[in-house]
């Protein structure tokens, strides 16, 4: 009896630790708890809202991409969320990329194509700190996989600045207050408000819409598989789903004479 | 049964079996001449599940490695390639880093499975001792595998492991030295740890088939844990089991691939990511689940741990802290020795059941602690849990053998099976 | 044991048993299928990658050849020729009889503009780049290119003329955007 009591406590204890982990916030160096977005992604059918990803790529245009790279995403790409070879063209040849050498052995600089990848703003991470008082920003083509609940993380902080810190709080110089920035302290000064940028369709421009439409860009540009995948899981598993039912029913045809 | 070989009127398969009994050998290995307890239940089916785990692991390895570059300038961007232009390579990619907690998964149920049933004891032991070692060489190659994204958690995770060799008096540093090909974990490092983790798998196959080999010799144990002997005990493995474990595979591949399409990071930890850096480390080093309990007990021994209080005139908290980590899985090595009952399966042993699941419990407990910061209740917890699991398996496995009384076992399977179904 | 096998195979119930086999087969030819369809994702990852793709084509400015000069481009990996032929070259190229060509072919059905001649700087015997280019190299005994490795002779259209080399030198597609631009691919 004893030990049947001691195996469900045990067992109980270990439950309740697996639950704990998932209810525990993350930030453990301060950060309050991310709120939920309902997002256009989310769920084994969900897709990228193409509206809001055109959107996106103009906010990462006009406003991210003076500080942040997305290194690994090239102007080709963005043929697969809908647009024609002449906007991608259009869209590159606006930037410079450095190329060569040519038969004289010198680097010279060309307008950008579709093969090349995005250009960042900084040559190296020394000439962005140098900018940028010494923090780094990051390269963002993964910042959606890179965070815990990374969609939701990164809509959290583009809308979670406050213009004075709270009583008690001493911000170090340069740095900006985040209520879900871990340490509450970042040096990312506000990067959208309402109205920073115009959109051609239409769409409100509040902080709160263009921090969306970033985070749609962010999170396709981070797994620009998203809709591939679940499109083939859906005929992988109902394929599966009929195999296996089959597999069973031969099982148990072939077992039924040993019971 | 086995004795009279099948017959082939293909003259094709009459040719070759006569030069090379390829077909009488796969026939009395996995076909209908081979017997196989006629009561084996789906705990069963771990084994080969992880077989087949291991041959995907195979075949999506060795076309990444077509695609990957070990380099510490482009390991990272080269897989991130994998995932974006190459044709399917995030479908490859995924299943490959999914297929590794699959395989623990399958093995760690197999694992407690024999545990469970006493499939260590005589005459198995070596089978058990072999399937310690190819768990040894699991963890081996996953974390070589881990490493070669060249993540952030690839990179430090990386640096913690191999850092633990220099707890090795005298010779320790220039181990870790010598591990890394240089003074911190770096390209040479990567390279070497690329050409060892497509080495590995080939030694698990090696290992596998030795596994193999020994099973044939005298064949599954069952939950009775009664040795089959009468003719009824037995039906042949084919194709009673074969389509046994091709449903089990059915099944597993939907829990599998199910991850790979709709949660393909869930095992994973965002930091990796992060490209590596050796400037900046992140806030939370773990490494993946699997590794986890290990990982708690690497922990536990810090100076006020009572367990390290009798060899702490020996050697460092460090050093007591990885021979215990490595100590943990070797101990399974001695198990049918420590277990002192001769009745194998726990359906007759009352009491030693009840401690066999307290048992999983404390893994299961351990693995919560490894993935907790070290600080708190945390240590003390995962201190105690520690010692739960060498007390479990030195002290109570060997006296719970001695003091309990089984349950009377039946005389064959036969007569336990067939006739209670009547 | 084999009896007990047998039991279980051979059913007294022939429309119970044919009712198996039947599933038996369904069973066997959608798991066949299935292990045809997933290898494919193992083959295509080898088919170039969409970044070997987008660098199907090239573009070439011209504008900066002279006449009687040559440049190579990359092109898929390999190199391709962009000679700007002089008067005298074209003459060469057109007055030779289809009788004395191995591989026949106009040389106006190897070029667009009869100045721009384009072709793909791969022997077509064994696969090495023939020798031509640069002022400096040889030309062969028809004024074109000669190959090296096992002495093909190509004249000023790119036509093999004596060697052990079957075929003329490839013209790869290309469109001319304008007048000093053109996009090979």
């Amino acid at each position: 009896m004893i030990k049947k009591t001691l195996t469900s406590v045990l067992s109980a204890l270990a439950i309740a630790g697996v639950v704990s982990t998932v209810s525990t916030p993350s930030q453990a160096a301060g950060g309050a708890e991310i709120p939920s977005q309902s997002w256009s992604w989310n769920g084994p059918f969900g897709t990228f809202d193409r509206a809001a990803l055109r959107r996106g790529l103009q906010v990462y245009a006009e406003v991210c991409s003076s500080c942040h790279s997305l290194d690994l995403v090239h102007y080709r790409d963005l043929g697969n969320i809908g647009f024609s070879i002449d906007e991608i063209k259009a869209f590159a040849i606006d930037y410079e990329v450095e190329d060569g050498p040519d038969d004289e052995g010198e680097m010279f600089t060309r307008e950008a194509k579709p093969a090349d990848r995005f250009v960042g703003p900084f040559a190296n991470e020394q000439a962005a700190r140098a900018s940028n008082g010494g923090a780094y920003p990051p390269d963002l083509s993964l910042m959606t996989k890179a965070r815990k609940n990374g969609a939701n993380y990164i809509y959290a902080l583009l809308t979670g600045y406050e213009e004075e810190a709270p009583d008690g709080v001493v911000l170090m110089d340069g740095m900006n207050y985040n209520h879900y920035f871990p340490g509450n302290q970042i040096a990312m000064a506000p990067p959208v408000d309402d109205d920073y940028v115009e959109y051609a369709d239409g769409t409100s421009t509040s902080k709160e819409q263009i921090a969306h439409d970033i985070v749609t860009f962010l999170a396709w540009t981070a797994e620009p598989e998203l809709e591939e995948r679940k499109s083939l899981g859906l005929k992988v598993m109902i394929f599966l789903v009929v195999l296996t039912g089959m597999l069973y029913g031969l099982k148990r045809k072939i077992w039924a004479k040993l019971h | 049964m086995s004795s009279s070989p099948i017959e082939f009127k293909n003259p094709v398969l009459k040719w070759v079996e006569y030069r090379l009994p390829v077909f009488s050998f796969i026939d009395s290995s996995v076909g209908g001449s081979y017997p196989a307890p006629r009561n084996l239940n789906y705990w069963w089916n771990f084994g080969s599940l992880a077989g087949i785990i291991l041959a995907v692991m195979v075949a999506t390895g060795i076309v990444l490695a077509m695609h990957y570059t070990a380099h510490v300038d482009y390991a990272f961007d080269s897989v991130e390639r994998i995932m974006r232009d190459v044709n399917y390579g995030w479908l490859i990619r995924y299943i490959h880093m999914n297929g590794g907690s699959m395989f623990f998964i399958c093995v760690y149920i197999h694992m407690f499975r024999g545990m469970y049933y006493g499939s260590y004891k005589e005459p198995r032991e070596l089978l058990w001792i072999i399937g310690v070692f190819i768990l040894l060489a699991m963890m081996a190659t996953a974390f070589l595998g881990y490493v070669l994204p060249w993540g952030q958690m690839s990179f430090w995770g990386a640096t913690v492991i191999t850092s633990m060799f220099s707890a090795i008096p005298y010779v320790g540093d220039a181990l870790v030295t010598l591990l890394w090909g240089g003074f911190s974990v770096d390209n040479p490092t990567l390279n070497r740890f690329y050409s060892l983790h497509y080495l590995l798998p080939f030694v698990l196959f090696g290992l596998v088939f030795v596994h193999l080999w020994a099973l044939h010799v005298h064949r599954s144990n069952n939950p009775l844990g009664v040795e089959a002997r009468e003719p009824e005990d037995f039906i042949p493995f084919h194709p009673y089991y074969t389509i046994k474990d091709l449903f089990g595979m059915g099944v597993l591949l939907i829990f599998f691939l199910g991850f790979v399409f709709y949660a393909p990071n869930f095992f994973g930890e965002p930091d990796n990511y992060i490209e590596a850096n050796p400037m900046v480390t992140p806030a939370h080093i773990v490494p993946e689940w699997y590794f986890l309990p290990f990982y708690a007990i690497l922990r536990a021994f810090t100076a006020d741990f009572f367990m390290y209080w009798p060899v702490a005139w020996l050697m460092s908290a460090k050093l007591a802290g990885v021979l215990a980590m490595f100590a943990a899985t070797l101990i399974l090595v001695l198990l049918p020795w420590l277990d002192t009952s001769k009745v194998r399966s726990n359906k007759f042993r009352p009491i030693n059941k009840q401690f066999f699941w307290i048992f999983v419990a404390d893994c299961l407990l351990l693995g919560y602690i490894g993935a907790k910061p070290a600080e708190g209740n945390f240590i003390i917890i995962g201190q105690i849990a520690t010692f739960y699991y060498f007390f479990h398996l030195v002290v109570l496995v060997p006296l719970i053998g001695i003091l309990e009384r089984p349950k009377p076992i039946p005389e064959s399977i036969s007569t336990a099976v067939i006739k209670s179904a009547e | 044991m084999v009896s007990s096998a047998d039991a279980a195979l051979s059913t007294s119930d022939s429309d119970e048993k044919s009712r198996r086999d039947f599933l038996l087969v369904a069973t066997s030819t959608i798991g066949g299928l299935g292990m045809a369809l997933a290898a494919w994702p193992l083959i295509h990852s080898m088919n170039p990658a969409k970044d070997t793709l987008a660098l199907s084509t090239t573009e070439v400015d011209l504008s900066p050849i002279e006449k009687g000069q040559s440049i190579t481009v990359v092109w898929q990996g390999k190199p391709v020729f962009v000679r700007h032929r002089t008067a005298d070259e074209i003459e060469q190229a057109r007055s030779v009889s289809n009788d004395d060509l191995a591989d026949p072919e106009s040389d106006e059905d190897r070029v667009q503009k009869a100045e721009w001649l384009i072709m793909v700087g791969v022997c077509t015997h064994l696969g090495c780049i023939p020798l031509g280019q640069k002022s400096s190299e040889p030309k062969g005994e028809f004024g074109g290119w000669f190959c090296p490795c096992h002495g093909s002779h190509y004249d000023t259209s790119g036509r093999i003329r004596k060697g052990p080399a079957p075929k003329n030198l490839a013209v790869p597609g290309y469109v001319f955007l304008d007048d000093t631009t053109v996009k090979i691919g």
